[in-house]
């Protein structure tokens, strides 16, 4: 680059030869302006090839003049890049970005508090228009098919089946080994029948089939009304007059509570054979010892305790999933952290729901 | 001045696109068949057809995005499907896209998604990046939006931001995908404005799928006309011409909205060629 500061007060820029994106742009630093520059000129004469990088070094020499009160003057610049600078600066092309002005402490503290307000209530009206939605569903009032609860039992039900075929099998294996070892020392290996019973069918099935279905089926629930949302799908059944809670959640949430308990059953029985395993191959009990042991420190409450929780587990996934889809927003990003949204406050939802269980269970001495 | 990254140059005498023979397809539904054109350096070439005629998939095989069925299409002289990773890779960066929706990254703001072609392919300083998003959001009438979510903006504004990004490596060829689609009539304009200059100033040649009928008949230098009925391209030359030449019922019907051959005149004479020439020399042109 020519750079001509013979006349006094005037500098004269005249940039040579390509001024591409793959050439290195001299920096304003680099150009050692003189200090008395009041006008700076470009001569675009010597350009020959250039692309928007030109325009990028023009814009940067316009702020630079602006901010030192220098005459900033263009000549000889190609025609294509000079109407293309005129477009930048074009009023008629721009839009006007809305103002944003950074919060204060106070504000931001005042927005999260309200945003927590809103959230709360927005879940409740969300709950209250899910039982609205079921007693109209118990008289026949709801537009719910049959067939959408169908195909999300099948959903949520046996396609669920070899994950927690697995999962409950190697908790009770686990649960039964960690068990074993402090027992042996005490020679109770057969007290072993008593934890895993015990474990599995209050605890450790219902939770573990409730962490499964959160993770696969809540997840699901909210990435697929997220999704619907964005594009516009549960407004289409809006404005056909159709509730999205008869139409989608319903299906779902029925589904779940229908589905939860007898999975928590099957889980237990996998947990039990499990264990059992670990009983007769490790802790060298038989079958027949196993078993009775089993039936006399576990009763039917325990059963039923595990399956209530599985009950309970599969109303609080199917409202997170459901209520993080519904109200998701309308892009990409948003659908990613309703998935992550539902899962986390399923899990969160079923500890304090296990606490509450326990110790009512504690309390009713049941 | 020091060369940083440079794509090697594609051999003399090529054209940007062309298609020979090419037949696009889904499993055994044949969508378009029999295609063979050639799109011009420098020019605008617009690919017309009614809707689900597969002027979209013509777009994304152009792209390099799906194999043709059977034919080939050469970028720039060179088969995408039968040429080496590393010539492959330049001729997909020597392009930008603009999809139907924008095709934003809805997780970066604007200037991260003009940014991010930038700082993958180039070594440029990060200020020198800023200030070449500033540019480029600028030139689509986004200056000042730079920190904005694609999902804070609305379609229009959305588009015109897909294209800054595609404009972002000042590709030698543009893909847009229905630019005017879904656009309030001013907006559509200002677009076409912003096509035609990209093509005048920089040179790109733009490729552009449309039905729009004003858009077409402002910004093409060059048209192919897609079929739906017969599977195949009937015409391509500049689309007044096109209109003028036919015969094809299907075609005139397209290009007059269904009037037919009477109002041919009122079709090709509408503010679009006063556009085109008050963009070209300042007169204003009668119809």
């Amino acid at each position: 680059m020519i750079i001509d500061a013979t006349r006094p007060g005037e500098t004269i820029l005249m940039p040579e030869g390509d001024w591409l994106k793959q050439m290195q742009i001299p920096r304003i630093g680099d150009l050692a302006l003189p200090h008395d520059t009041k006008a700076l000129v470009l001569d675009g004469a010597r350009i020959r090839n250039w692309d928007t990088m030109l325009l990028a070094f023009i814009t940067r020499l316009e702020q630079y003049a602006e901010s030192n009160a220098i005459s900033f003057e263009l000549i000889n610049i190609p025609p294509g890049a000079k109407r293309l600078l005129d477009l930048t600066k074009s009023t008629s092309n721009k839009l006007e970005p809305p103002e944003r002005k950074p919060d204060s402490f106070l504000a931001t503290l005042g927005n999260k508090t309200l945003q927590a307000a809103k959230s709360f209530a927005s879940v409740n009206r969300f709950v209250g228009e899910l039982v609205m939605t079921l007693l109209k569903f118990q008289v026949g009032l709801a537009r719910t098919r049959w067939s959408d609860i169908w195909r999300q039992i099948a959903l949520a039900g046996h396609m669920a089946l070899p994950l927690i075929s697995m999962i409950g099998f190697l908790i009770g294996l686990i649960l039964a080994f960690i068990g074993s070892i402090p027992l042996k020392m005490f020679g109770a290996e057969i007290f072993v029948a008593s934890l895993v019973g015990i474990g599995i069918l209050r605890l450790m099935g219902p939770v573990m089939v409730g962490v499964v279905m959160a993770g696969r089926t809540g997840a699901a629930y909210a990435a697929e009304l997220g999704s619907m949302n964005a594009n516009d799908e549960i407004e289409a059944y809006r404005a056909m007059g159709l509730s999205p809670m008869e139409t989608l959640v319903l299906p779902r949430f029925l589904a779940l509570c229908f589905v939860l308990p007898p999975l928590c059953i099957y889980a237990d029985l996998l947990g039990l054979a499990g264990g059992m395993a670990v009983g007769i191959f490790y802790s060298g009990l038989n079958r027949t010892e196993f078993l009775r042991q089993l039936s006399s420190t576990t009763t039917l409450n325990d059963l039923f305790v595990g399956v209530f929780s599985g009950f309970v587990f599969g109303v609080l996934i199917a409202i997170c999933g459901c209520y993080q889809g519904i109200r998701c927003k309308k892009n990409s990003t948003a659908v990613g952290q309703a998935a992550t949204s539902a899962v986390v406050a399923s899990l969160i939802c079923m500890v304090i729901a296990t606490t509450i269980i326990t110790i009512l269970c504690v309390i009713l001495k049941i | 001045m020091t060369p940083l990254k440079s794509p090697s140059n594609p051999p003399s005498e090529t054209h940007p696109i062309e298609v020979r023979d090419v037949t696009l397809s889904y499993g055994q539904r044949i969508v378009q068949d029999k295609l063979t054109f050639t799109v011009q350096k420098g020019a605008t070439f617009v690919i017309m057809g009614g809707s689900g005629c597969g002027k979209s998939t013509l777009l994304r095989h152009l792209i390099g995005l799906h194999k043709p069925a059977a034919g080939t299409i050469l970028r720039d002289g060179h088969d995408l499907w039968h040429c080496d990773m590393k010539t492959q890779h330049q001729i997909r960066q020597a392009s930008g896209t603009m999809f139907q929706s924008g095709g934003l990254w809805s997780s970066m703001t604007l200037a991260e998604n003009v940014a991010f072609p930038l700082e993958e392919y180039t070594n440029l300083h990060p200020r020198e990046i800023r200030e070449l998003c500033q540019v480029k959001l600028a030139l689509v009438g986004l200056a000042g939006f730079e920190n904005f979510y694609p999902a804070e903006l609305s379609g229009g504004m959305q588009k015109r931001a897909g294209i800054a990004r595609a404009m972002a490596l000042d590709p030698k060829i543009l893909f847009l995908d229905e630019p005017s689609a879904g656009l309030d009539p001013i907006s559509a304009r200002r677009l076409d404005e912003l096509i035609i200059e990209l093509r005048e100033s920089l040179h790109t040649t733009i490729i552009v799928v449309t039905h729009e009928l004003q858009s077409i008949f402002t910004i093409a230098t060059d048209a192919i006309f897609l079929d739906s009925a017969t599977h195949t391209m009937t015409a391509q030359g500049h689309p007044r011409q096109i209109l003028q030449d036919t015969t094809d019922q299907n075609l005139i019907d397209f290009l007059t909205r269904g009037t037919g051959k009477t109002d041919r005149q009122k079709a090709i004479c509408p503010e679009s060629i006063q556009l085109q020439s008050a963009l070209s020399s300042s007169a204003p042109s009668s119809c």
